[in-house]
Formats: structure tokens, sequence, C-alpha cells
């Protein structure tokens, strides 16, 4: 008997330590949370997954001798701040100097059709060059841009051999000069970000656009392809597209119209 | 008790802290580079002792906030420490930050560190400045009730045990 009477207060003890400890709980979390809400500001918040970077390419716009967004693209990168290390020659600063962007002619050979296109990271869903990457220095952003984290890159270059659309450069030489939106050292890999500091700052636009539209081309188109309502996702719907060595199933975030 | 005893001893050392950053704030030589833009503040973004221990990790923590998640608005951010600490040179440039006698440079040779991050990351202030270090701006002035303020080849007016006791402190943030 004694017992049974017992039991239900033994219970309400038990609901009241619970209770208690579970609105202490709620008291030390709430605080931190609140905190962080009330400085959350756009520049705070990231990059966001339900956003995919991509571009439209529409080679038939692309104009022959025309390096309009390969200028723009050092210019806003840095890479026209390096200078060519003593004694090398033509070749070979040709040939290693970074390039984010460059310019390819494809010539049919029966037809002799020729397409000017640009090229540059095509920042695929798959990138190989972050399978491969044996320090995780190369990585995808939650809004799909594929980027080099240079301070864990250690400069071995297997990515440069995995891509198959050659958009990797390596910075051989010491290099003075840097801009603050574009850190650049000897011995790490980079390539194409998408712009990523206009994109982080709120532009819309990369700087490869910007100097196409300025030359009256408009042959590169910049936007969300997850949102059904951005400009992109508009044309992709309309023209048809493709992408570059579709064959891999890398799903490129580049994609390449007239081609 | 031993949970009281700690609590005890940590609202005991917080005033002790706070008493000591302001007798820093008092000493009449800086370690702060004259003819920088920081000369002309009152405070970095954090007290300076702590600023001191911990600058490099948390420009670590920002850095990996910055370039993994694209978070762009975070507190500690090695160009606005550039933007502040670089010395004018009197023909509208600057002195590299990590050059001889320089802020960085200084500190960094007296304790045998090597600086790594000037070899990629620019040395000196963009010219025109970002709305970035307008906000960094912003946060220094919040900060102002500790000084700057500080002789460079004098150790830190904190005891060991007190030192011990901030980076306690700190870590729990």
């Amino acid at each position: 008997m004694a017992g049974k009477k017992e039991q239900p207060q033994d219970i309400k003890r038990r609901e009241f330590i619970g209770s208690t400890i579970l609105a202490a709980g709620v008291a030390t979390v709430a605080p931190g949370v609140l905190l962080t809400v009330a400085n959350a500001t756009s520049e705070d918040e990231g990059a966001n997954s339900e956003i995919r970077w991509g571009m439209l390419i529409d080679s038939n716009k692309c104009v022959d001798n025309c390096t309009a967004c390969v200028d723009a693209c050092e210019r806003e990168n840095g890479i026209d701040l390096l200078r060519r290390p003593q004694g090398q020659g033509d070749e070979m600063w040709n040939a290693q100097r970074p390039q984010w962007i460059r310019k390819v002619k494809l010539r049919d050979r029966q037809t002799g059709e020729v397409t000017n296109l640009p090229m540059m990271c095509q920042h695929c869903e798959f990138p190989p060059c972050v399978d491969v990457c044996p320090t995780g220095a190369s990585f995808k952003r939650a809004d799909g841009i594929v980027l080099v984290d240079r301070h864990t890159c250690i400069g071995c270059r297997y990515c440069m051999m995995a891509c198959p659309y050659k958009a990797r450069s390596f910075v051989h030489q010491n290099v003075e000069q840097q801009t603050i939106r574009a850190p650049r050292g000897k011995g790490c890999v980079e390539s194409c970000n998408l712009c990523i500091h206009r994109i982080d700052s709120g532009a819309t636009t990369t700087a490869c656009q910007d100097a196409c539209e300025k030359d009256g081309h408009k042959a590169i188109l910049f936007g969300d392809l997850k949102n059904p309502e951005s400009e992109l996702s508009k044309a992709l719907q309309q023209k048809s597209s493709r992408q570059v060595r579709a064959d891999l199933e890398l799903n490129t975030g580049v994609r390449y119209t007239s081609l | 008790m031993q949970s009281s005893t700690g609590i005890l001893r940590a609202a005991g050392v917080i005033p002790a802290v706070v008493a000591a950053l302001f007798s820093m704030a008092v000493h009449s030589g800086s370690a702060v580079t004259p003819g920088s833009r920081a000369a002309g503040m009152e405070a970095c973004v954090a007290p300076t002792a702590e600023i001191r221990r911990y600058h490099m990790d948390y420009l670590k923590h920002d850095r990996i906030k910055v370039v993994r998640d694209g978070v762009r608005g975070v507190k500690y951010s090695l160009a606005e420490c550039v933007d502040c600490h670089a010395e004018q040179d009197g023909n509208g440039g600057y002195h590299p930050v990590n050059g001889d006698g320089q802020f960085c440079n200084k500190c960094h040779e007296y304790l045998a560190v090597s600086l790594t991050c000037f070899q990629c990351h620019s040395k000196k202030p963009e010219q025109k400045r970002s709305a970035a270090s307008l906000s960094g701006e912003k946060n220094a002035g919040q900060s102002s009730l500790f000084g700057l303020l500080m002789k460079f080849d004098e150790a830190p007016a904190l005891s060991a045990e007190e030192m011990a006791q901030l980076h306690a402190i700190s870590r729990e943030d």
C-alpha cells in the first residue's frame, strides 16, 4: 500500500527534474541562437546551396580575334600584375602563365567552318579536380563554384592533369604584387572562380560577361541554374545547348549554344 | 564546490584583466606604426592583449569561413589588418606592411616567426576602400574601451597566471 502511494509522487518529482533541466537547456541555448540571428546580414550568410551559378556561352556571337573577356578577366583577377621571370622565352611564358579564360578556335576540316569560344573552368557538378585532390584544397562550394583553397594547396597539380578542359593554371614564379580580391603566390594552382568576390558582394555579372556586353557581342550570360525565373534558365529553356565533353557526365555549369 | 570556486575565481579575474588593459592604455609608447590609420584609432577589433595572443587563430578561423563557406562579413580579416596598419609613404602610397620596421615585420622578426601571409596576400591597402573595410571601422569603434597604445618592447602587463586565465576565457568564447 505504502509503495502505491509513493509511486505518483516519485513520478512527479522526476517530471519536475526533467522539465527543470529542459528549461535550463533552453535558457542556455537561446541567447546564443538569438545573437546569431540578430547579427545576420546578407554578407554573413555565405554560399547558398539553393543557388547554382552557371553560364551560357553563345559561340555564334563570339567574335574572331576579340579578347575582351580574356583581358577583363586578367584585370579583374590580378593576372596582369604577374611579371615574366627573367630570361624566360615567349613560348614558355605563354604556355605557363596563368590563364583563367582563353579563346579557343575550332575549325571543321571538311567545311572550313570556324567556331570561336571562350573556355574556362566549367564548374562541374562532379568535378574531377576535386576527386583527385590529395589535400582537399580543390573543392566545390555550396553554390556550385569550384575553386582552390590556396591555404591547403600543395601545388601537386593532380587537378590540372584530371581536368578535361585544361582550365587550371599553376603559378611558377614569385609574385610581387597582388590585389586584395585575388591573392596569389608561387606554388599554387588556380582557375576561374566565376568572379567569386563580385558574386559574394551581391553582383550578378562576371567581369568577362561585362566586357563582352560592353563590346556589343553579348556572347556570355551568367546566372543561377536552379532558379527557373533567371535569365539564364529561360535562355537554356529556349535554345539547344551543349556541355563540352558531355560524355564524361560531369554536368558542367558552363554550357554552350551554336556549338 | 569545485565549479563554484571556479566561477568565483573567474569573476575575480575579469575585473583584474580589465584593470590591466586600462593600465596598458596609459603607456605613452605604441607598437602601432606612426603614420598608419591604426595610430589614430583607439582600439583594434578586439582588446590588444587578446589580438596579440590570438590574431593568428582568429584569422585562420575566419579565413575558413570566407574561403570555404563564402561568408564575407567576418570580424577578423587580413585585408583589414593591412588597411589599418600599413604606413603611408608620403607620396600617396603605402609601405608594405611586412617590410623592415613595419608593423607586422617588427614583431614577427623579433620572435623569429616566419610571416608567410604576404607571399600571396597584398601587403598594401587597396587605394579605393572596399565596403568591408568600412564595416571594420565600425567594429573598431564599438570596442574603443581598450587602448591600442602599448610599448612594443614591453611585456604585456599581465602575470603569467592572469594570461592563462585570459586564454581560458577566450577559449570558452
